[in-house]
């Protein structure tokens, strides 16, 4: 007789069958290679950073030679890194992930090395939250479009659900009183009950930044229904224009720490580092129990203490970091305004977006109706004819259709230059077609 | 809810120090800089608010009393931000077992022959250092060009492992196995330590409020509490030689049908520790044809460093190709003597469990610099060869050292069928009652007078009193005889 597996196992809640997820499977299939494969399909689906990671091997590079050098010492210091297992990490690590993200804040906020709890990568960071905040069968309320992930992250094994906080273009995709209200009446009439809001700030698929005003309602939001505000900055580091980002550890400065312990901060140097493969992440949090508890739990989702160590160099190393941090910022603003201004020339607008990898584009104008079903056609002919892996809206809970995710940092200059190019040709074809 | 999981080598130890490849100068530069900068004036913003209570060497809570699985749903207390009830009940769990007591004394006063020679020494924590300075002397070697290839695996890789490292490691565990079984790298997975591995799978096998079978005494190093899965112990007896027996794993199925748990698998380690039995051919044929009675699956937590003996040593790896319900985990870290790498294994047959195991490494994966120093040392057969050799040869010799000392002082060693990295050692001649009052009293003597840390019977939920496991790949030969004297004196005065 055949062998049951658990609930969790034959769920599709993975949603690997989105077609976030079938985009990048027809792209392993047919992946694009200037040389090799030319008519392959062009990734715009993958939010990772390497316009700047030639500043990460450089330092990678000259900082592993000198580590040649002193070899009795090299032996010793192995040997307590191979031993080291406490879940706590590193405390050199700790401090340098702590005095990472002042850094980005500009110093606006001081962060705590006993309070960051380290993880595999803000994917585990994510869900060991919801494990803490949440019973199975309650809600986080999530402002819609939001990264597609979350739905398998957040819910997966947790147990969680994701009730959305619908926003719209008409006022930038802001969040509101009213509309959080609505999301948090609307789990309660499913007899669910709302543990916390989750925020990616700047926000993934939009590109932007949370303004200083919408936090503080979304603070006091929280404070209202005495739940919890979880806040995915992951792309702290990634904001254009430093003076554009407002942290909400700094709404928490603004309060004197007041009711500071329903707030988590998430992050990752996946992103602004460029290092994905590294798998480092951390929770911040304000509340002790969630520390305590966290860092227990961590203990699924370790990360080795060599990476620790290697990193720890890295960020302590302020000349690198003050550099890397501002040279990187340019970087992704050169690249978003080619792909933007390129976008322009075909008559493609985006949401007018200040950070990220990526940008929130509008084909609203080109489907044949303004459905979901249209924006899948559609969606499936850039896939498929333009060769473009993109994400669509529907994919992240977008109520409008019509809009999609694209990435621009993942790339050459050169290989942008031609999706912008297929994108030309696929547009003025449809107008010809009209 | 808890699920109690025998695993090797999740625990603490002193904070660290430096990290592959780089080295002194380049952390002095560095702490240099980082003071320098935490001394000038910074920005106006105050401070962030004071840290949570100390705990220093905050320790895996093994979780010894068993709560029942419902009581896991219930709603939680009011209070700002109330945290869900599976937080509070971990939260719940005693800071004062045994084992974390241990672990804190040996952290705050940890033996050191030059530096601290009265320190309190560590025999009750599972980690192999006996080999390390082979990996060392590897490291030594190959450094630079392994340093080259950390860049180009910095992207988003396979969540599950690249896939050189799972040829790597099928390579590496058909050299342990001399050969005799094949090991497909397709259906191996790599995660973040062996913890993450039995996480993973009691998350594909259980569902909350199922349970597994666990033969006890088992190691105290608690897993599995965050999915809702109870752990049941099948007491082993030293009648049987802590032998497994099938009566006493159907006694246990039926009662948790009476208590309507549904159980979902047996979890077993091989060797089996604390106590070190090897599995046997007969025992795993027994287990295979209980578990196909029953319909449940078999996890197997493997160690390919632990055996003292060089003769061929029976695994669930043996049946895995071809049966779909044995899954085999690999602590391979502690097997390397790294094990701050954390590194687990899945191997398992089973395409379902594979495919659910592949996607939930997203949530556990091991960073691409650890992978790539992984596949260039499992690669090189002839390094792995005389690891094997060599890490082998000093177990087997740890062991029977430890053994003879022990017996001299008159204390009853189980060696005959012994692999694992225990002595499994019974002291009930020397407890004043024949209780867990009795056990815990020597037990507290051996730390606070005699200044080492060993792991009592009780907190791998023996039911016989007096049992101890004395881990002996943490000492060096010289500690050994340091160790007699000690537990001389203890004894003595007892």
């Amino acid at each position: 007789m055949e062998i049951e597996l658990s609930k969790v196992a034959v769920s599709s809640a993975h949603g690997e069958d989105s077609p976030y997820f079938a985009g990048w499977k027809a792209y392993d299939e047919n992946p694009y290679d200037e040389v090799h494969n030319p008519s392959g399909i062009i990734q715009m689906g993958l939010a990772e950073n390497q316009v700047s990671f030639d500043m990460v091997e450089e330092y990678l590079e000259e900082h592993s030679e000198q580590a040649l050098l002193g070899k009795k010492n090299k032996r010793s210091s192995f040997r307590e890194n191979a031993l080291f297992q406490d879940y706590h990490g590193l405390l050199s690590f700790r401090k340098a992930m702590a005095s990472f993200m002042e850094q980005i804040r500009g110093g606006k906020a001081k962060f705590n090395p006993e309070r960051i709890v380290l993880t595999a990568g803000v994917t585990a960071a994510n869900e060991l939250l919801t494990f803490i905040l949440t019973n199975p069968g309650d809600a986080l309320l999530v402002p819609t479009p939001y990264y597609p992930g979350l739905d398998r992250d957040l819910r997966w094994r947790t147990g969680a659900k994701i009730i959305p906080i619908h926003c719209e273009s008409s006022n930038g995709y802001q969040v509101t009183p009213k509309t959080m209200e609505v999301a948090y009446q609307n789990a309660q009439s499913m007899n669910m009950k709302v543990r916390g809001v989750l925020i990616t700030n700047p926000s993934n698929p939009l590109g932007v930044t949370i303004p200083r005003s919408t936090l503080e309602e979304i603070f006091n939001f929280v404070i209202q229904k005495n739940i919890h505000l979880v806040s995915d900055e992951i792309y702290s580091g990634s904001v254009f224009s430093s003076s554009d980002f407002v942290s909400i550890a700094e709404i928490l400065v603004s309060k004197n720490y007041k009711e500071a312990e329903r707030v988590h901060i998430v992050y990752s140097l996946s992103k602004d580092l460029g290092l994905p493969g590294f798998r480092v992440g951390t929770i911040y949090s304000y509340n002790d129990k969630v520390v305590t508890i966290a860092r227990r739990m961590s203990s699924f989702s370790l990360i080795s203490s060599q990476t620790q160590h290697l990193l720890a160099c890295m960020l302590l190393d302020e000349n690198f970091t003050e550099k890397y941090i501002r040279v990187n910022r340019e970087r992704l603003l050169k690249r978003q305004q080619l792909m933007v201004n390129g976008l322009r020339e075909y008559g493609i607008e985006c949401l007018e977006g200040n950070a990220c990898l990526f940008s929130w584009m509008n084909l609203s104008p080109f489907l044949e109706e303004p459905t979901m079903e249209s924006e899948l056609v559609l969606w499936n002919s850039i896939v498929n004819e333009v060769k473009l892996n993109i994400s669509p809206g529907s994919s992240c809970h977008c109520v409008e259709p019509g809009w999609f995710r694209i990435c621009f940092a993942n790339m050459s200059e050169k290989t942008l230059e031609v999706a912008l190019e297929r994108i030309g040709d696929f547009i003025l074809k449809r107008r010809a077609n009209k | 809810m808890r699920l109690i999981v025998p695993l090797q080598g999740i625990v603490q130890g002193r904070d660290g120090g430096l990290v592959l490849g780089s080295v002194l100068p380049c952390a002095l530069f560095f702490i240099m800089q980082f003071y320098l900068w935490r001394n000038r004036s910074v920005s106006s913003a105050p401070p962030p608010p004071p840290p949570p209570p100390a705990d220093e060497t905050e320790v895996f809570s093994p979780v010894l009393h068993r709560v029942h699985s419902r009581s896991s749903i219930s709603s939680p207390r009011g209070g700002a931000a109330p945290v869900s009830s599976r937080a509070n009940s971990i939260s719940k769990q005693s800071n004062n077992t045994p084992y974390q007591i241990g672990l804190k004394r040996v952290s705050s006063d940890p033996y050191d022959l030059s530096t601290n020679p009265e320190g309190v020494l560590q025999l009750g924590l599972d980690e192999n250092r006996l080999s390390l300075d082979l990996v060392q002397d590897w490291l030594a070697e190959n450094a630079m060009h392994l340093i080259a290839g950390i860049s180009r695996v910095a992207t988003y890789q396979p969540f599950d492992g690249l896939k050189e490292l799972k040829v790597a490691v099928a390579g590496y565990m058909s050299q342990v196995m001399e050969g005799s079984i094949d090991f497909h790298p397709s259906q191996i997975v790599i995660t973040a330590g062996v913890s993450s591995a039995i996480d993973i799978l009691s998350f594909c096998l259980a569902d909350i409020g199922n349970a597994f079978l666990v033969p006890s005494p088992y190691s105290p190093e608690d897993m599995k509490w965050r999915n809702g899965v109870e752990i049941i112990a099948v007491p082993c007896r030293s009648a049987d030689g802590f032998g497994l027996s099938i009566t006493a794993l159907e006694n246990a199925f039926n009662q948790a049908k009476k208590r309507g748990l549904k159980v979902r698998g047996i979890i077993i380690s091989n060797p089996r520790n604390p106590v070190g039995n090897l599995l046997s051919h007969e025992t795993l044929y027994s287990v295979l044809d209980f578990a196909n009675e029953k319909n449940i699956h078999i996890i197997s937590i493997e160690s390919s460093s632990s055996y003292s003996c060089s003769t061929h040593h029976v695994t669930m790896a043996e049946i895995a190709n071809i049966e779909d319900r044995v899954h085999v985990v690999y602590n391979l870290s502690n097997d390397l003597s790294l094990p701050g790498f954390h590194i687990g294994v899945i191997y398992s047959s089973n395409a379902n469990v594979l495919s659910a195991a592949k996607k939930l490494t997203r949530f556990s994966p091991v960073s691409a610099p650890i992978q790539l120093f992984l596949i260039s040392i499992l690669s090189d057969k002839e390094f792995v060869k005389t690891f094997i050799e060599t890490n082998r040869n000093r177990v087997g010799k740890m062991h029977l050292m430890l053994i003879e000392g022990l017996e001299k002082l008159g204390i009853e060693c189980r060696k005959s069928i012994n692999g694992g990295l225990y002595c499994w050692v019974n002291m009930s001649g020397f407890i004043r009652s024949y209780s867990e009052k009795g056990e815990m009293d020597l037990w507290e003597k051996l730390l606070n007078v005699g200044k080492m840390n060993v792991t009592p019977g009780m907190a791998c939920h023996c039911i016989e009193h007096g049992w101890f496991g004395f881990c002996f790949a943490n000492l060096t030969e010289h500690d050994v005889s340091i160790v007699m004297n000690r537990i001389r004196k203890v004894v003595q005065s007892n």
